[in-house]
């Protein structure tokens, strides 16, 4: 009965179904995936990192996916020569913004600001990267299914190729790019591992650490118990 | 050695209060013995509050309270915290206890105030107890709201916007009132450094000292327990409550076992969850604040959405004054009216025990209310949840208002002389 009253008590909670819906692709899990990640911030050094800053990212972090600061300098760093420094552009914000007609968002944490209720940040990047398609009326000449008048142009066009919107909201290639349709996804799915990773580096590490915190937390409560125990034996 | 240090002892007790202090909050200060569940939040919200502290300070030494952009174009004051999240050692750590801890606080204030409804604990002798708490609360509110400007993202700023803006509807002074506020004609680096200087220092001082007054004044009174009787009317031939054991080591022992519990749930909240599925940390404020990109849905933190689901629900302008007014008269009525409940409660018992079938009915459609206005305060306003959240405004205020008549009209059970079991 009582449990009754309580599910009446919240009953009007059901009236509220979601409104709109975004359909997100889910990105596949990268995480602690060194060959991947590497090849996710090689991709991102050389397609993203020219008018998408990275600047709370320092280079040699990259250390954490397995690289030395001599690889590091060798193969991903071209703005600055000093292994310590931040991932900055030299783009002009205020040139960028004339000529996208935004200013491009700095890419650090963009995997954590894009999670919403309809996916993680991860599930929106690897739709949104792989939703360009060709529309005329956009002065870029790109469209995108998950970002509406994206100001972007497709970065990684030559890759993928040309997709078209067709019947249905159906994404089809038009023009075939240098790689097949599933490498590209096994791409972008790096890619978008390299910016989970960047988002937070640290994210590993803590969940290796919650664990051991648990379980030291999980005796101190058989200790903590077993004195409240001992202490409340003559209270009656 | 034991010698020298009890004669230590003495000297320092000839100079201050310091054996006699030690027995009168510990170790002989008597609190009834059959605590339940809900007496371990009060402890814990302590232990919280020093957490706040202790990790606020270190974050103040590199966090930077300032507006203007760095040479990326990204707010000092944001990449500020990035920059405590990636290269200061540990600093993502102290950054998520205390953003964990944010949420954490309010939670336990929460369950320790709805202790106090359950068992009458706001009931004579206890009105100031029940009232300091009250201002702890407000201040609480007030500490979180300049505390979530700083990280100077999407909703840090705009809602930040939204409330400061809620005092221009006041008639007469309003604007001018935002604007003082604000110190700015917008949200600005003149409000981020005011809120900075509210949010560690002033307001902190002020919740530490009604901390003290709220405990004081409980340690004058005693404590209540689940069965609303007081422990001191039946004492013992030395003057000892015959229901009453010393809080040391009785109530210290047993609440490190609460502490344990909870840290555990701190854990694994903060460990392997700390954005919480974006309620403790919300997504768009992980990006800087931008004054000219308006977010297409603001909502504040959830330990606000029952008051802003209040602000929202009121649409109609009374009396020639804009709604907008109206909705912060009910969201500011809506905390203030919780202060007035000792006087609104006229049973003739304390404990939920011992009430009847109205008051509890009244409690529980309360609860529900305060979670569904809860709820709606997360989404986006429609016609259909405006109108959830006017009925849940209405039952809210109504638990209040007519409280000193069914309270009264309620068959209570009659309450036991002794304490009882859990």
């Amino acid at each position: 009965m009582k449990k009754l009253v309580f599910v009446l008590l919240f009953a009007p909670l059901l009236a509220f179904a979601a409104g709109v819906e975004l359909h997100l692709d889910k990105a596949p899990d990268k995480a602690g995936d060194m060959a991947a990640l590497q090849n996710g911030a090689k991709v991102f050094v050389n397609y993203c990192l020219n008018c998408h800053s990275a600047s709370y990212m320092r280079y040699n972090r990259l250390r954490d996916l397995g690289l030395s600061e001599d690889q590091i300098r060798d193969n991903l760093m071209f703005t600055t020569d000093k292994v310590g420094d931040l991932m900055r552009i030299s783009m002009q914000r205020a040139e960028a913004k004339a000529w996208f007609g935004a200013a491009p968002p700095d890419l650090t944490i963009i995997a954590r600001a894009r999670a919403s209720e309809f996916g993680s940040g991860s599930d929106w990047l690897y739709t949104y990267l792989r939703g360009f398609y060709r529309d005329d009326k956009r002065p870029t000449g790109w469209n995108n299914v998950v970002f509406e008048n994206v100001g972007m142009p497709h970065a990684l066009w030559e890759l993928q190729g040309q997709q078209v919107m067709g019947e249905g909201h159906k994404l089809s290639i038009a023009k075939p790019g240098k790689l097949k349709p599933e490498e590209y996804d096994a791409l972008v799915a790096d890619l978008v591992g390299y910016l989970q990773y960047m988002a937070e580096p640290v994210a590993q590490t803590r969940k290796q650490l919650g664990v051991i915190v648990l379980i030291a937390l999980g005796i101190l409560f058989v200790f903590a118990y077993a004195l409240k125990r001992e202490f409340w034996k003559d209270v009656h | 050695m034991k010698a020298q240090l009890t004669s230590l002892l003495g000297w320092v007790d000839e100079r201050f209060p310091l054996t006699s202090s030690w027995k009168a909050h510990l170790s002989e200060y008597y609190a009834p013995k059959n605590f339940n569940f809900w007496y371990f939040f009060g402890s814990l919200a302590l232990l919280v509050l020093v957490l706040q502290i202790v990790t606020g300070i270190f974050l103040t030494m590199h966090y930077k309270p300032d507006a203007a952009l760095n040479a990326s174009g990204v707010p000092v004051a944001f990449a500020s915290v990035e920059y405590i999240m990636r290269d200061v050692p540990w600093g993502w750590m102290i950054r998520y206890m205390h953003s964990t801890g944010a949420s954490a606080f309010f939670l336990v204030v929460y369950l320790h105030m709805f202790r106090g409804l359950l068992y009458g604990s706001y009931r004579k002798p206890r009105e100031l107890i029940w009232l300091f708490g009250m201002f702890i609360f407000l201040m609480l509110m007030a500490e979180a709201f300049f505390g979530y400007l700083l990280p100077w993202g999407q909703m840090s700023f705009w809602g930040a916007q939204v409330i400061v803006n809620l005092f221009s509807a006041i008639p007469l002074i309003g604007p001018d009132l935002s604007l003082w506020l604000r110190g700015d004609f917008v949200v600005g680096d003149a409000t981020l450094n005011r809120f900075f200087a509210f949010h560690v220092i002033a307001v902190p001082l002020v919740l530490v000292g009604l901390v003290a007054a709220h405990i004081l004044a409980l340690h004058e009174v005693g404590s209540n327990n689940p069965d609303g009787i007081e422990i001191k009317k039946k004492k013992d031939a030395n003057g000892i409550p015959l229901d009453g054991i010393p809080f040391h080591p009785y109530y210290t022992v047993k609440d490190i076992v609460g502490v344990v519990v909870f840290l555990m749930v701190f854990s694994v909240i903060m460990f392997f969850m700390p954005e919480f599925g974006g309620y403790f940390l919300e997504y768009n404020n992980f990006f800087p604040a931008d004054p000219l990109v308006t977010p297409p849905h603001i909502a504040p933190v959830w330990y606000f959405t029952p008051y802003y689901s209040m602000l929202r629900a009121v649409t109609v302008n009374f009396f020639w004054i804009d709604a907008k007014f109206w909705g912060v008269v009910a969201m500011g009525g809506g905390v203030v009216i919780l202060l007035f409940l000792p006087w609104l409660d006229r049973s003739p018992v304390k404990s939920i025990r011992y009430k009847g079938p109205i008051f509890k009915g009244a409690v529980a459609i309360f609860v529900a209310c305060f979670f569904i206005l809860g709820y709606l305060g997360m989404l986006a306003p429609t016609p259909m949840r405006t109108l959830v959240s006017q009925i849940c405004t209405l039952l809210y205020f109504a638990f209040f208002l007519l409280m000193p008549i069914y309270s009264q009209l309620d068959k209570c059970k009659p309450e036991p002389e002794r304490v009882t079991g859990k």
